[in-house]
C-alpha cells in the first residue's frame, strides 16, 4: 500500500490512518475498545453482509477534507467507507446513543428473552448488546411473534423466535457451500429463516452457520442442553483434517469434549488461519470429533477477562486474580485516550481550580476553618 | 385552463393507437433528439428544464442523468419505474393506460440520452392489463421504425421490455426495483454504490418514474428553457395530480403548479369541492407517506399566505406546519373522517409492505400498527400517544431505505396536528366506537401573529 | 404431481427469458411465476416452483424466497376467482369497510377463506392504485371500481354464472 492511499479518519476524537476502502467500522475496530460500534449483522468474512441491523449507526460530522459537509443521516458504519479527513462520532454522539437504544429495543421487541434455556447464553451478541445499550423494561405489551417450527436435520437446531434476521447464515450457505437450501421466506415482520419444505442442512461446511449466528437462532444440536458455555474450558486444538484447516476450539469439561467450534476473534468472528484464509471448519470436525484423542491440544484459549466464560478458569491471564497489567499493556500499547474534555463542556471544572475549593454553600476551607471540634 | 403538456391530447379519440398519436404530432421529439441533438445536449436540455423526479422525491432529473457512469464496454440501462403503489397515487396508471405512446416516446429519447440499448419498464403486478397495452404500443413503435436496430438511420439500437412486479410497494424504491428486476426479493440495497454506478446487473442504471419520462417529450419539443418558464420557482413544468377521497370529482389532473390548493379543491375544473357539501377536515397532499395537514394549514401557510400546488409552497413551514408535493397523490378527508382510523390503515399498509430487512422498520411498523389499533378500538392510554411519537422518531432516518420515513411521517403528522382527536378517542372509549370527533377547529382560520 | 408447460406456455416462457442478457435468466423469475400460477391452478405448489427453478437453472430456495415475498403469488390453494378488496386509507374513507363486510356476509366466508364450492376466495389487500375510483377490488386481471352493494351482487352473479354454465 503506497503512502497516498492512506486516509486519515477521526472517530470519537481519535485519529487513525487506514488504507482507502476501509469501512468506518473496521477503522473503529483498529482503534478498539468502546470506539468500535457494535455489529449484529456485519461479518467481515462474509461478502455482502452488513447494513441491516442498524446497531452500528454512527454520525459523520465531517464528510471529508474535500467536502466537509456532515452527512444528513446517521450511517451504517459497516457499509460506509472512510474518506480522507472524515470525522465520525460514535459514543460521543447523543444522536447515535439514542438511535442505538432504539435499535436495541426493536431487536428485543419480539425476542423471547429465553436466555435461561438458550444455549447461546454467555456468548450471545444480543445479550452483550442489551447489557450495554438496552433497558431493563420493555414498552411492548403485545404478544410476541411465533413461527411454525422447522427441523433443519440432526446437527443444527433452529429457534426462529430468537432470530434477528442478520442474513449471515444465508451468506454463509451461499459462499461456503455449493448449494443453498435455506433462505429468507416471507417478508416484513413475518420474514423467517426456513427451507420451505422440510429439509435437513447437510453440506460439509453448513455447520459454520452456527458460528456466524449472533444469537441463539442456530445452535449445535449435538451440544443442545448439555452444558452452559461458562462451565466449559475452551482449548485450542487441531487435527489433520482433509476437508478443512482442522484448527478449532474445543469446549471441555475435564477431559470430555462437549462442543467443537471454529476459533473466534475478539469481534466474535472466525479467526484467520496462518495462510490468511478464514478458519471455517467442516461438519466432521464440528459434530463428529468429540473425543480428546481426536485432537492435538495446543493449550487454553485466551478469553476476554470481561466475558462470563472467563469466570474462575485460569488464574493469571484471566479469571479472578487481580490483573497487574497496565492499561496500555492490555490496550495494545495505547495510552488511555481523552474521548471528551470536560472543560469544553463545563465551566465548573477548570483545571486550575481544586474541586473542593469551588465556591458554594460550603467547601473544604469552610469545613477546615469552622471545624471547632478539632482543637 | 392551465397549460397542459402531457394530457393535452388525452381526450382525442383513439389516441392510444399509433396512427392517431403520430397524426397528433407524436414522436416528433424522437426525430429532433436523434437527428438534431446528441446525448450530452439532451441531458443539458433536461437540466435547463428544471424537471424534478415525479415519483415523489423530486430530485432534479438532469442531475440524476449526469451522474451515470460510462465505463468502456459496459452496457448501461434505463429503467422506468411504473411500480406506482403509494396510496393515493394513480397518475402513472392513467398515463400508461390512455397515452402509452407518450411514455414510449419519452423512453426512446431518454434511452438515447443515457445510452441504454435495453430499457425496462417495471410495472406493478396488479396493473395486470396494462403490460398488454404497453407491449402493443412497443410493437407499433417498432413496426414504424422508432424502436429496434439503427433507429432513424442513426445507428442507435433500442428495445423496450415490460416486466410485471408481483405485489410489493417496496419495489417502487429504485434499488428494490432493480433487485426485483433481477428476479430476487425486493430488498432495497445498501447505498452506496448508487444505481448510477452499479445498478441493474451491476451496470450503470438510471431509474425514473413514468411521468418524469413522459415529461421528456415536451421538454425536447419546447426546449428546456421554454419548459422552465411554465410553473414557478423550482417547480417547473406541469405535474399530474391524482385526486381522491371525499371530493366530487376524483381523477387525474394536470396542473401547472401555479394554482392554489383552494382552487384545486373547490374549482369545477379540478376536484369540484367536497362531496355532499361537507366541510374539508384534512388532506394528505402528496401520497400517503407525506404529512397530513388540517384544512387550515392546507389552504394557508402558517404565515397566513395562500398555499399553492407546488413543491416549495406545499413544503413551506417544514414538517411542523407544512407537507410535501410528493407523488401528487392528493387524498381529501371530509368532516366525517376519523384521523385515528385513517392513520391506522396507513400504518397497517406500511407494516404490510416493509421488506423486513432492517430492524427499525421490520419491528417498528408493526408496533405502531398495534398501538394505533388499540387506540382505535377504545383501549388506548394517553401514554400510548407519546410512545407512538417515540417509536416513529426512532424509525425515521435510521433505516436502509425511505420506507421507514414513509411509515413514520404519517403517524408523526397525525399526532402533531390531531393530538386532541387521539386524546378524545382515548378518553371516550365507548363513544368513539360509534361516533366521530368531527371537524372541531381544524377548518378555522389559523391565527397569524402580527 | 409433476408440472410441465404445454407448447404455448413454453413459447411464452422462452419469450420472457429472451428479454434478458445471456446468463441473467434469473431475471425472468417474477414473470415466469405469474405464468406458472396462471397456467395451472392459480397457486404455486412446491413442485411447480421446483419446475420453474429447473427451467431457470437456479436453486429451488431462490424461487421459494421470491414467491413468498410478493403478495400476488398464492402459496396455498385458492378459489377459482379471488376477490382482492382494497382496504387502505383512500378506499377506507370511501367506504371499503362496508363493502368488505357485505362480501363476507354474501359469500359467508372470512378474509383469507374460500367458499365451500371452491369458486370464490376473499382476500384483503393493500392499495391497488385505484384510489380515485374507490371502493374497489381486483378479480383476476380486472379492476372492479366504484363498488356498491348492488354492484357486488352483480359481480358475484356474473362470475358464478361462468362456472355453472
Amino acid at each position: 500500500m503506497s503512502e497516498q492511499n492512506l486516509f486519515k479518519v477521526t472517530i470519537d476524537n481519535i485519529t487513525i490512518e487506514v488504507p482507502a476502502g476501509t469501512t468506518v467500522l473496521q477503522a473503529a475496530r483498529l482503534i478498539g475498545g468502546q470506539v468500535a460500534p457494535p455489529a449484529m449483522c456485519f461479518y467481515s468474512k462474509l461478502q455482502g453482509s452488513g447494513g441491516k441491523c442498524r446497531t452500528c449507526l454512527v454520525e459523520v460530522s465531517k464528510g471529508s477534507e474535500k467536502d466537509p459537509r456532515p452527512m444528513p443521516k446517521l450511517v451504517a458504519s459497516c457499509r460506509t467507507t472512510v474518506m480522507d479527513g472524515m470525522e465520525v462520532k460514535n459514543i460521543t454522539s447523543e444522536k447515535v446513543i439514542d438511535a442505538r437504544a432504539g435499535v436495541v429495543e426493536f431487536l428485543l421487541l419480539n425476542h423471547p428473552l429465553d436466555c435461561p434455556i438458550c444455549d447461546q447464553a454467555g456468548e450471545c451478541h444480543l445479550q452483550d448488546l442489551s447489557f450495554e445499550h438496552g433497558k431493563s423494561e420493555t414498552r411492548y405489551e403485545f404478544q410476541r411473534r411465533t413461527f411454525k417450527k422447522h427441523d433443519l436435520g440432526k446437527n443444527i437446531q433452529l429457534h426462529m423466535t430468537r432470530c434477528i434476521l442478520c442474513y449471515r447464515c444465508v451468506f454463509t450457505a451461499d459462499q461456503l457451500t455449493n448449494k443453498r437450501v435455506h433462505g429468507i421466506l416471507d417478508r416484513g415482520d413475518h420474514a423467517e429463516i426456513a427451507t420451505h419444505i422440510e429439509k435437513s442442512l447437510d453440506n460439509e461446511f453448513i455447520g459454520n452457520v452456527i458460528d456466524v449466528c449472533p444469537v441463539g437462532a442456530l445452535t449445535d444440536k449435538t451440544f443442545r442442553f448439555k452444558n452452559r458455555v461458562w462451565f466449559l474450558k475452551p482449548m485450542d486444538a487441531h487435527r489433520d483434517c482433509p476437508t478443512c484447516s482442522g484448527r478449532v476450539t474445543l469446549w471441555n469439561r475435564g477431559d470430555e469434549v462437549y462442543r467443537v467450534t471454529a476459533r473466534k476473534d475478539q469481534w466474535g468472528e472466525v479467526e484467520d488461519t496462518p495462510d490468511g484464509k478464514p478458519g471455517w471448519i467442516c461438519n466432521t470436525c464440528r459434530f463428529d470429533k468429540k473425543e480428546t484423542a481426536d485432537w492435538i491440544i495446543e493449550g487454553p484459549r485466551e478469553i476476554s477477562r470481561q466475558s462470563v466464560i472467563a469466570q474462575g478458569h485460569y488464574a493469571g491471564k484471566i479469571g479472578t486474580t487481580k490483573p497487574n497489567e497496565t492499561f496500555a499493556a492490555i490496550n495494545d500499547g495505547r495510552k488511555p485516550h481523552l474521548l471528551m474534555d470536560i472543560h469544553d463542556e463545563s465551566e465548573v471544572n477548570q483545571p486550575n481550580i481544586h474541586l473542593g475549593k469551588i465556591q458554594g454553600p460550603s467547601h473544604g476551607d469552610t469545613f477546615n476553618t469552622n471545624n471547632t471540634h478539632k482543637a | 385552463m392551465g397549460v397542459k403538456l402531457l394530457l393535452d391530447k388525452a381526450n382525442v379519440p383513439g389516441i392510444r393507437s399509433y396512427e392517431v398519436y403520430r397524426r397528433e404530432g407524436g414522436y416528433r421529439s424522437v426525430e429532433k433528439a436523434l437527428k438534431e441533438m446528441n446525448p450530452e445536449s439532451i441531458v443539458e436540455e433536461v437540466k435547463k428544464s428544471g424537471l424534478r423526479g415525479r415519483g415523489g422525491a423530486g430530485f432534479p432529473t438532469g442531475m440524476k442523468w449526469s451522474f451515470i457512469a460510462k465505463p468502456e464496454g459496459v452496457p448501461r440501462h434505463l429503467v422506468c419505474n411504473a411500480d406506482e403503489s403509494e396510496p393515493g397515487t394513480f397518475k402513472d396508471r392513467y398515463l400508461m393506460e390512455f397515452l402509452p405512446h407518450l411514455l414510449i416516446e419519452g423512453l426512446i429519447v431518454s434511452s438515447f440520452a443515457l445510452g441504454s440499448n435495453d430499457t425496462y419498464i417495471y410495472i406493478r403486478g396488479e396493473y395486470a392489463w396494462i403490460p398488454d397495452i404497453l407491449e402493443e404500443a412497443i410493437n407499433e413503435a417498432k413496426a414504424n421504425g422508432w424502436l429496434g436496430k439503427n433507429i432513424l438511420g442513426t445507428g442507435f439500437d433500442c428495445n423496450i421490455h415490460v416486466q410485471r412486479g408481483a405485489g410489493a410497494y417496496i419495489c417502487g424504491e429504485e434499488t428494490a426495483l432493480i433487485e426485483s428486476l433481477e428476479g430476487k426479493r425486493g430488498n432495497p440495497r445498501i447505498k452506496p454504490p448508487f444505481p448510477a454506478i452499479q445498478g441493474l446487473w451491476q451496470r450503470p442504471t438510471v431509474v425514473n418514474n413514468v411521468e418524469t419520462l413522459a415529461a421528456i417529450v415536451p421538454i425536447i419539443n419546447l426546449g428546456g428553457d421554454e419548459y422552465a418558464k411554465i410553473g414557478v420557482g423550482r417547480s417547473t413544468g406541469t405535474k399530474l395530480i391524482s385526486a381522491c377521497g371525499n371530493i366530487n370529482k376524483p381523477g387525474v389532473y394536470e396542473i401547472d403548479m401555479t394554482i392554489s390548493v383552494e382552487e384545486f379543491i373547490y374549482s369545477d375544473e379540478y376536484c369540484g369541492g367536497i362531496k355532499g357539501g361537507k366541510k374539508l377536515k384534512a388532506c394528505i397532499p402528496g401520497g400517503s407517506s407525506v404529512p397530513i395537514l388540517p384544512a387550515n394549514l392546507l389552504l394557508k401557510t402558517a404565515k397566513g399566505e395562500t398555499r399553492y400546488m407546488n413543491y416549495e409552497s406545499l413544503s413551506d413551514g417544514g414538517f411542523a406546519t407544512g407537507s410535501m408535493l410528493g407523488s401528487g397523490g392528493f387524498i381529501v378527508l371530509d368532516e366525517d373522517q376519523c384521523i385515528v382510523k385513517n392513520t391506522l390503515t396507513l400504518a397497517r399498509f406500511y407494516r404490510h409492505e416493509s421488506c423486513g430487512q432492517c430492524s427499525p422498520c421490520r419491528e417498528g411498523t408493526g408496533w405502531m400498527e398495534k398501538i394505533l389499533n388499540k387506540i382505535e378500538h377504545g383501549k388506548g392510554t394517553i401514554a400510548d400517544i407519546d410512545l407512538l411519537w417515540d417509536i416513529q422518531r426512532k424509525i425515521e432516518g435510521n433505516t436502509i431505505c425511505p420506507l421507514g420515513d414513509a411509515a413514520a411521517w404519517p403517524v408523526a403528522a397525525a399526532i402533531r396536528h390531531f393530538r386532541d382527536e387521539f386524546e378524545w378517542h382515548i378518553n371516550n372509549p365507548v363513544l368513539s366506537q360509534t361516533s366521530n370527533f368531527g371537524l372541531q377547529h381544524y377548518a378555522d382560520p389559523i391565527h397569524v401573529p402580527a | 404431481m409433476t408440472y410441465t408447460f404445454n407448447e404455448t406456455q413454453m413459447a411464452e416462457f422462452n419469450r420472457l427469458v429472451a428479454r434478458y442478457p445471456e446468463g441473467k435468466q434469473k431475471s425472468a423469475l417474477l414473470p415466469a411465476l405469474h405464468l406458472a400460477q396462471e397456467s395451472f391452478d392459480g397457486w404455486l405448489p412446491t413442485e411447480l416452483m421446483d419446475y420453474i427453478a429447473g427451467l431457470l437453472k437456479i436453486e429451488p430456495i431462490e424461487v421459494y424466497e421470491v414467491a413468498s415475498f410478493y403478495s400476488m403469488y398464492n402459496l396455498k390453494p385458492v378459489g377459482k376467482f379471488i376477490f382482492e378488496v382494497c382496504q387502505t386509507g383512500p378506499c377506507m374513507i370511501s367506504g371499503s369497510d362496508d363493502i368488505i363486510a357485505y362480501i363476507q356476509q354474501k359469500l359467508d366466508i372470512k378474509p383469507g377463506e374460500t367458499t365451500k364450492d371452491g369458486i370464490f376466495t376473499l382476500k384483503l389487500v393493500e392499495c391497488l392504485g385505484a384510489c380515485g375510483y374507490a371502493p374497489m377490488m381486483q378479480v383476476g386481471k380486472i379492476y372492479k371500481e366504484h363498488l356498491t352493494k348492488e354492484k357486488v351482487d352483480s359481480i358475484i352473479a356474473e362470475y358464478r354464472a361462468t362456472v355453472t354454465k
